[in-house]
């Protein structure tokens, strides 16, 4: 398993490699001047070149990149021009906010999804079965800013069933103590329940409307998985040796037809992260992805560089998570490392 | 013939419902096995061999419906217990292994486990106690360093020590009757003899009735008391293995003798038998299935079949038998 891991660990260098690279020459070679950005639309040519020189741009581009490469080393992804916070504590205070979201939406697709996949297989051809090709033909067919916004209007505006889009909690409330940076947790362990529901109000709307587009995927591929696990020989053993239903459903068949649905949800999750910068401007969240978007409109190249950098990076480690989870699944994998 | 034989089968018809009709892959099936015999069910594919032990078994596919017949085991009819008391029987009175082993056993799970699972299930042995039955199980069908195979995966076993898992699992809570549906496809010759004679040992040792599926002749003669032939769904002839051979009665049975190799003939001398089965979802089946492809074909073979008691022990359904 440890052997797994480090290859795994190797085989995942070069994509960092190629990720710092490709983000340092993008917002290069992206269009927009931030210099004159910065300079304001009044500025004198000298006092553009003046901000040019001050913010480095001035030097050639494999100098830049040097430089670039020297300051990762040191953990400084560099200030945002626009905050002038350095980058790592701006997306370190942010990740949170992001991470609640994702796995609090993925923790709800899974939930809902791999219990329905597994009833409409079991069930073929049942009210059950029809719902669920009811619900992953919806899924599929919306997406996440449009059911965001549909939930906003809706269950805000006309039925006022949910706050405001206005961030991770009502201004009237102040965050929980810092302990993981997950406010439903953080309030949760402090016993501070009127932020643990004001909290989870506001976390609502966006997480559902990121569930609703991740379980469609999940839930058909738990169905057709489970369908074609049901019709292999083992199930037709383990019938046969008169087994209780539940242990050929669930012992036998569910953890075999499990490994694509793994190999799904690191998918799903990818989705979900890229899913966020919309989700996150529909809803005003604070996390990476509307400060991502924002640093993108002003030519803000640091923050882009950091956002794209910890993406990646997470991308990485979920891939990693992945591969040792199907390791954990199923012994075959194991051995072949 | 005054005992009560281990399994009954009687009338039994089975349908499957496809998109293209429906198909009658059993029609009136009947046939019996005793206490300790062991009967070999054979015919070419899709003659129906699998479907009636499926059927049996109680684990058809969903599509396949049972449309008449009894299937008396231990005094009651399998065919009309529900799904809950047969689940019980299975694997505890009434067993079955499968061709290919490898993808008959479930890939993820230890093979240990997988024998203490139907032990467990079936009470022959608490979950503390099952790892232990297991070791004893994998002796039983003689696998060599038991303790350590317990915890060995089915990749990690040749084809020949899967199929002995599966007899371990299937013996496992010493059921009076085995259903074997072509153990021995996808081994190689001398694990078959082995494998074969395993099975024949361990049933001889519990006094278990085998019902043993093949499509090979000469391997039903050598291991098998009793011949059951198969075509399309019917029961053409049941007979003594060595009388099968010296008397066959029924021109599909001589056929198939003449399409098998032995010691006698070479493999130059075999005959092919001609035509296909006949198409199971036309409405208009003849009464004799075999009718299409038979050579002694007579006027009376367009009424219904008739059941021609040679001896005893000897039946055919031929209107012409040789």
């Amino acid at each position: 398993m440890l052997k797994l891991l480090l290859s795994r660990l190797a085989t995942a260098v070069p994509s960092i490699v190629g990720v710092v690279v490709v983000t340092f020459m993008l917002t290069r070679l992206l269009p927009g001047d931030p210099a004159a950005y910065f300079a304001g639309l009044a500025a004198s040519p000298q006092a553009i070149a003046e901000i040019r020189t001050k913010l480095g741009l001035d030097k050639s581009l494999p100098e830049q990149f040097v430089g670039y490469i020297v300051d990762l080393a040191h953990g400084n992804l560099g200030n945002s021009l626009s905050t002038g916070q350095p980058v790592v504590t701006e997306i370190a205070t942010r990740l949170p906010a992001s991470a609640e979201l994702t796995l609090f939406a993925l923790i709800l697709a899974v939930g809902i999804a791999i219990p329905l996949g597994v009833l409409a297989a079991v069930k073929q051809g049942t009210w059950i079965d029809h719902l669920c090709r009811i619900v992953t033909t919806a899924g599929v067919s919306l997406p996440v800013f449009f059911t965001g916004l549909l939930f906003a209007y809706v269950f805000y505006y006309l039925l006022q069933w949910a706050p405001a889009p206005s961030g991770r909690l009502d201004v009237f409330l102040s965050p929980p103590t810092h302990i993981t940076g997950f406010y439903l947790i953080d309030s949760a362990l402090t016993g501070n329940m009127e932020v643990f529901w004001g909290a989870l109000r506001q976390l609502a709307l966006p997480a559902i409307s990121m569930a609703i587009f991740s379980l469609a995927p999940l839930a058909r591929m738990t169905r057709g998985s489970m369908l074609s696990v049901l019709g292999s020989d083992f199930i037709r053993t383990a019938r046969a040796s008169g087994l209780a239903p539940g242990t050929v459903v669930f012992t036998y068949a569910f953890r075999n037809a499990v490994l694509p649905v793994i190999t799904v949800l690191g998918m799903v999750f990818s989705f979900l992260l890229g899913a966020n910068v919309l989700v996150e401007t529909v809803f005003a969240w604070p996390g990476i992805g509307l400060y991502a978007v924002n640093a993108l409109i002003t030519s803000d190249y640091a923050p882009v560089q950091g956002f794209v950098l910890t993406m990646a990076v997470l991308y990485v480690a979920l891939n990693l998570a992945i591969d040792l989870l199907y390791g954990l699944v199923d012994p075959r994998v194991r051995l072949d490392s | 013939m005054t005992a009560v034989p281990a399994l009954a089968v009687e009338d039994l018809s089975v349908e499957f419902r496809t998109r293209s009709g429906i198909v009658k892959v059993l029609d009136h099936v009947g046939f019996s096995v005793d206490k300790g015999e062991t009967v070999a069910l054979v015919g070419e594919s899709g003659s129906g061999k699998s479907v009636t032990a499926f059927a049996v078994m109680g684990i058809l596919d969903p599509a396949g419906k049972v449309t008449s017949g009894r299937a008396l085991f231990g005094g009651a009819d399998l065919l009309a217990l529900s799904e809950r008391d047969l689940a019980e029987q299975r694997g505890r009175e009434l067993s079955m292994i499968f061709q290919n082993p490898r993808t008959a056993l479930n890939p993820i799970r230890k093979v240990g486990q997988q024998i203490a699972d139907v032990l467990v299930r079936h009470g022959g042995a608490t979950r503390s106690d099952a790892p232990r039955a297991a070791v004893e199980m994998l002796k039983r069908v003689r696998i060599p360093d038991p303790e350590r195979r317990v915890e060995a995966y089915p990749f990690e076993l040749s084809g020949g020590m899967c199929q002995r898992i599966m007899i371990a699992i299937a013996l496992a809570c010493r059921p009076a009757l085995l259903i074997a549906d072509e153990p021995t496809t996808g081994l190689d010759v001398t694990t078959q003899a082995v494998i074969m004679d395993l099975i024949g040992e361990l049933a001889h040792e519990s006094g278990m009735a085998t019902i043993f599926i093949t499509h090979d002749l000469a391997l039903a003669a050598e291991y098998c008391d009793r011949i059951v032939v198969m075509h399309a769904g019917h029961v053409v002839e049941a007979a003594p293995a060595r009388e099968l051979f010296a008397h066959p009665r029924h021109p599909y049975s001589a056929k198939l003798l003449a399409a098998t190799p032995g010691e006698t003939v070479s493999l130059a001398e075999l005959a092919s038998i001609p035509g296909g089965l006949p198409d199971l979802r036309r409405p208009d089946l003849p009464a004799c299935r075999y009718s299409g492809r038979c050579e002694r074909r007579i006027d009376d073979c367009t009424k219904p079949l008739p059941h021609r008691v040679v001896d005893e022990r000897h039946v055919v359904s031929c209107w012409n038998p040789l």
